[in-house]
């Protein structure tokens, strides 16, 4: 576990009943990098996700984000942090328009109280101003611009998954984990997704990365983890991931294809 | 072509007293202002943040028993009364609001019906404090005393109508305030989605406490200018029938709106006076379902936002 982790994971396990979704997981996330997590359906990605997001309690084990202990603690709690995630199910604030989804993913770059928001007028105009500007930035970044004003529920698929990514921005994470954020998308747009990413991660901004859509996680990750029934079956790079043999098993006993 | 309807309107509702005649009408409309406060604070809770409270009556007669018990027992000033009528109740707000902390949606209906109907047999069955059944008469009228010139009572019923007046415009614009900053915000984002709130570090408990507490606060207040207005409080103000109206009065004029609930307010308490110098109870109570549901069937959003959208089309 080196200084450099972003995220360290040691020991992590969850049950639901009888049943361990996770096991004795262990791993790291190096600062400034992409990491992938991957592995066939049910093997416990999602679960991880929830833990370090603090979604979900772990029955054991402890999460860490830059050294600080966070297992255990609420969301937003961890968000403050620098810690954001995206999730598996596409979800925005249906009812409002793109620029309110981005707006309101800003909660953490506004001071106002209730307080100001009574009594400093001013101050409060200013703020929205200056948040206002700010979303303008995140929507042109994901390519969202033009379609400030539309309603997020009538948004393409693929748009929305834009609009989640760029709510998860406005929450200026250090450390952004996406819950496969290809799914449901043409492949031109999850080549944009793509270069997306690596903007995201010259920003200066880690990504952790859960993905079925093994060319896109083939070329982007500095690191692939593998996930099989809740355990780490596998820990390296992308290459040396699709060549061991354990992970081909387990693709492959999942009626998956290796190669895919 | 707004502003000139705006403008209209705000004169209308400026000079009510000079042309309302009728004493009982002049009535209908201070009952349709104290209506329009609690529909606010209620809206706050159902329009913003997605909870439905059924037991907001529990806050409005907190508010009302609070000025009446302090004013008639004690012999405060009704004006501290009245402080006290927003601060017992928002006290009351963050209780319900810290238990509501795992409790949403249907749990949270359940908890703020059951706290009114233990709050409602307080006041019925402890009369040493409260005199039961029988109620507080003898609430003092609130006063006016500018330094040099004679205290002004607030006892005439057009006094009183601006009173009311100015409460639901400092009501409105306190909503107003708190849903133009990034407040509002993280409260319609609880009632959008809580899980995508909360990653994005929205404190979902402190800010359905905050809404609670602000929201029952409001209530109270508007209990506080009833009893004052009234000048009598009895175990009645905590009527279920009341948090219904309340509900009507915010769905039917448009949750979510700061215009509609007043709307709402103003409609649903003076439909039934209409109805009732027109016809007979039995198709008073017809009509008035009838009208509802043709509300609820061709606007589903409110009446507000219909007619807003309306407006904008051609």
């Amino acid at each position: 576990m080196t200084a450099r982790a972003a995220l360290e994971v040691r020991d992590l396990g969850v049950r639901f009943g009888g049943v361990s979704a996770l096991q004795g997981v262990s791993f790291a996330v190096s600062r400034g990098s992409v990491t992938s997590l991957i592995g066939p359906n049910g093997a416990g990605k999602t679960t991880a996700f929830n833990v370090i997001t603090g979604f979900q309690r772990p029955s054991s084990g402890e999460v860490r984000h830059d050294g600080v202990h966070i297992t255990g603690w609420r969301p937003h709690r961890i968000a403050r942090r620098g810690l954001v995630r995206t999730f598996q199910k596409t979800s925005v604030f249906p009812a409002l328009s793109v620029m309110e989804n981005v707006l309101t993913g800003l909660h953490l770059r506004g001071k106002a109280g209730v307080a100001a928001a009574w009594l400093g007028r001013r101050r409060v105009r200013e703020e929205e101003r200056r948040l206002r500007g700010e979303a303008l930035e995140l929507m042109s970044f994901v390519g969202l611009d033009a379609r400030r004003d539309d309603g997020a529920a009538n948004l393409s698929y693929g748009d929305q998954r834009l609009l989640e990514l760029a709510v998860a921005l406005a929450a200026a994470p250090r450390l952004l984990l996406l819950d496969e954020p290809a799914s449901g998308m043409t492949s031109a747009e999850k080549i944009a997704l793509t270069r997306l990413i690596r903007k995201i991660l010259e920003a200066g901004v880690t990504v952790f990365l859960v993905e079925h859509d093994m060319r896109l996680v083939m070329g982007i990750s500095d690191r692939v983890l593998v996930l099989s029934y809740g355990r780490l079956i596998a820990d390296g790079t992308a290459a040396e991931v699709q060549n061991d043999p354990e992970v081909i098993r387990a693709y492959l006993g999942a009626g998956a294809r290796a190669d895919a | 072509m707004r502003w000139l309807a705006l403008g209209a309107l705000l004169a209308v509702t400026a000079t009510a007293p000079f042309w309302v005649w009728n004493p009982y009408h002049l009535h209908t409309l201070i009952m349709a202002g104290i209506f329009a406060v609690l529909a606010l604070s209620l809206n706050l809770l159902l329009g913003y943040t997605g909870q439905l409270s059924l037991g907001h009556a529990a806050f409005f007669g907190i508010g009302a028993y609070a000025t009446a018990l302090l004013t008639v027992k004690l012999e405060w000033s009704p004006w501290l009364g009245l402080l006290a009528a927003v601060a017992l109740p928002a006290a009351a707000g963050f209780v319900i609001g810290r238990l509501a902390l795992k409790l949403r949606g249907a749990y949270f209906v359940l908890l703020t019906i059951s706290f009114a109907g233990v709050i409602s047999l307080i006041s019925v069955n402890w009369t040493e404090l409260t005199n039961g059944p029988p109620g507080l008469p003898g609430v003092p009228a609130l006063e006016v005393a500018l330094p040099g010139l004679p205290a002004l009572s607030l006892r005439s019923k057009a006094a009183y109508y601006y009173l009311v007046l100015t409460a639901v415009g400092l009501a409105d614009l306190l909503c107003l305030g708190l849903m133009r900053s990034r407040v509002g915000r993280a409260l319609v984002a609880l009632r959008e989605n809580e899980t995508l709130a909360e990653s994005v570090g929205i404190d979902g408990t402190h800010y359905l406490v905050l809404a609670a507490v602000i929201s029952a606060g409001m209530a109270g207040f508007a209990g506080g200018l009833y009893a004052h207005y009234t000048r009598y409080v009895s175990p009645e103000v905590f009527l279920f029938s009341y948090t219904v109206t309340m509900v009507i009065m915010v769905v039917a004029g448009g949750k979510g709106t700061l215009a509609g609930p007043i709307a709402g307010a103003v409609i649903f308490t003076v439909l039934p006076e209409a109805l009732r110098a027109v016809t007979s109870w039995q198709w008073q109570m017809l009509a008035y379902g009838a009208f509802l549901i043709a509300v609820l069937y061709f606007m589903p959003r409110g009446i507000v936002p219909t007619l807003r959208d309306l407006g904008r089309r051609p």
